[in-house]
């Protein structure tokens, strides 16, 4: 049981959503015990304000989710990838350095991590120390942005996010330049949006076409058997098609279509077995 | 009750020479309208599907209700036409514009936008119900209709539309109601289970009370 177990919404003057904010273990006759509570004369005075606070906290959802929009995703997946490269490319500074000094210096996060905590004894330290700490903050902001889109990719495009993940869903607008032209793609481009270079390689002649772009970080490629890959990425690529096409059009959530692939993918794994 | 077994204020009415259930209430998603009634399209709808069909749904009209998955508020329009106060509960922010522009023209039609598998996020708000409606498409439909007991009245009716696919695309839809059907006995008492097809493919109605 919480504290808060026998408040009603009506009882939350604390916050500015007391419909959002608010919990409860059990529902109570709220519209008599608000009336008995003074918060309203009678019923139907109770009913209006219930009215008019289910409304209004809609609409503020409502209108969040119309703010998180598909370019602001597209700009935090890129700098996502900015801050990963850097703070990689500094991590290997770092303990380069390090290393001329410290017998115990690795090239990883956490040796980076640890020689941030440390108190600097000479001028060398001291920028080599300092040094660390800004790889740890952009490792930090890393962990930040990466929350973000887990957070926003899931409104913007529900569908795409429950079938890709939304880093993965939000690397497919990204490379797409936003969800409308993601939208519009035919599903053999999206199986290799990711792999531009091999693409054009193929084209110019020569080469094998790719089998799949940055779709091949989804587990129902990885996880397939080399010779199968090519249907697996052609099976995704055209369920996170139907996805961001529902998304940019409907938005409406549609669990069937997670099922559906996961059914593909079972049959197209069983042609080992036959 | 009258004795075709509609709710007060659902008729069975011929609307543009075309006979169906409709409702008083603004129109909502291009129906066809007859002065204040309007088209409910059973095809649209399982609830309405489930009343076109007569099944015994014991719904007298003017219940409060908790509406669990209203989506865009096709169907929960229609029941805030003929019944009490509504609860709409909805997760997806998307929907929930379209039902925002439905529950504008009701004054008695209340949206949550809430998770139905946990019942804590809104029982703050939700009162005691006598009807507990259920069109979710999510895995777990047995445990959301257990979890949301604790809103019916002793009295109450639970009306559900059960969606074979969404517990298990690959299973035969017959074993999934089977396995639904047993994990909500455990609470309520099933008094009328009916396949929704053709106008809902792989659907099973039910009513039932708690037990």
């Amino acid at each position: 049981m919480t504290a808060d177990s026998g408040v009603g919404w009506f009882e939350r003057a604390e916050t500015d959503d007391p419909v959002h904010e608010g919990r409860a273990d059990r529902p109570r006759e709220w519209p008599a015990l608000a009336v008995e509570r003074g918060f309203a004369a009678d019923e139907s005075e109770y009913y209006r304000r219930l009215r008019e606070a289910t409304l209004a906290a809609a609409r503020g959802t409502v209108a969040e989710r119309e703010g998180a929009d598909d370019q602001q995703l597209v700009s935090a997946v890129r700098a996502l990838d900015d801050c990963a490269r850097t703070a990689n490319e500094l991590t290997e500074r770092v303990a380069e350095w390090a290393g001329t000094r410290d017998p115990e210096a690795t090239v990883d996060l956490g040796y980076a991590r640890e020689l941030a905590g440390r108190e600097p004894e000479t001028p060398v330290e001291e920028r080599v120390i300092s040094l660390a700490t800004r790889v740890v903050a952009l490792d930090d902001e890393r962990a930040q942005l990466r929350a973000y889109i887990e957070r926003t990719a899931p409104e913007v495009a529900p569908n795409l996010a429950a079938l890709a993940g939304p880093v993965l869903a939000t690397r497919l607008v990204a490379l797409a330049g936003g969800l409308e032209s993601l939208a519009k793609q035919p599903s053999s481009t999206v199986q290799v949006l990711g792999a531009e270079e091999a693409l054009f390689a193929h084209l110019r002649g020569g080469a094998d076409p790719p089998k799949h772009g940055v779709i091949y970080t989804h587990e129902a490629v990885r996880g397939t058997a080399r010779e199968h890959r090519g249907s697996a990425a052609r099976a995704l690529a055209g369920k996170l098609t139907i996805a961001a096409r529902i998304d940019h059009y409907s938005g409406e959530p549609n669990p069937d279509l997670a099922a559906e692939l996961e059914e593909r993918i079972e049959r197209i794994r069983a042609r080992d077995a036959s | 009750m009258s004795g075709s077994g509609l709710p007060e204020g659902v008729q069975r009415r011929s609307i543009g020479g075309e006979t169906g259930l409709a409702t008083r209430g603004d129109p909502v998603y291009g129906e066809p309208t007859d002065g204040d009634w309007r088209r409910w399209e059973s095809r649209r709808s399982k609830l309405g599907s489930m009343l076109d069909r007569g099944l015994d749904t014991g719904i007298l009209g003017g219940e409060t209700v908790l509406y669990l998955g209203a989506a865009s508020g096709t169907t929960v329009s229609h029941v805030a036409d003929f019944a009490g106060p509504t609860y709409a509960v909805e997760f997806a922010p998307r929907p929930m514009r379209d039902l925002l522009g439905v529950a504008e023209d009701r004054s008695r039609l209340f949206p949550l936008l809430a998770d139905a598998r946990r019942p804590e996020q809104y029982a703050h708000v939700v009162e005691p119900v006598d009807l507990l409606v259920q069109d979710v498409a999510t895995r777990g439909q047995a445990r959301v209709a257990l979890a949301n007991r604790i809103f019916l009245r002793d009295s109450g009716r639970l009306v559900l539309a059960v969606k074979a696919r969404s517990e298990d695309v690959t299973r035969d839809p017959s074993a999934v109601f089977e396995a639904v059907l047993a994990e909500l006995e455990s609470g309520y008492e099933l008094l009328v289970t009916e396949r929704l097809d053709p106008t809902h493919t792989d659907h099973l109605g039910v009513v039932a009370r708690p037990r």
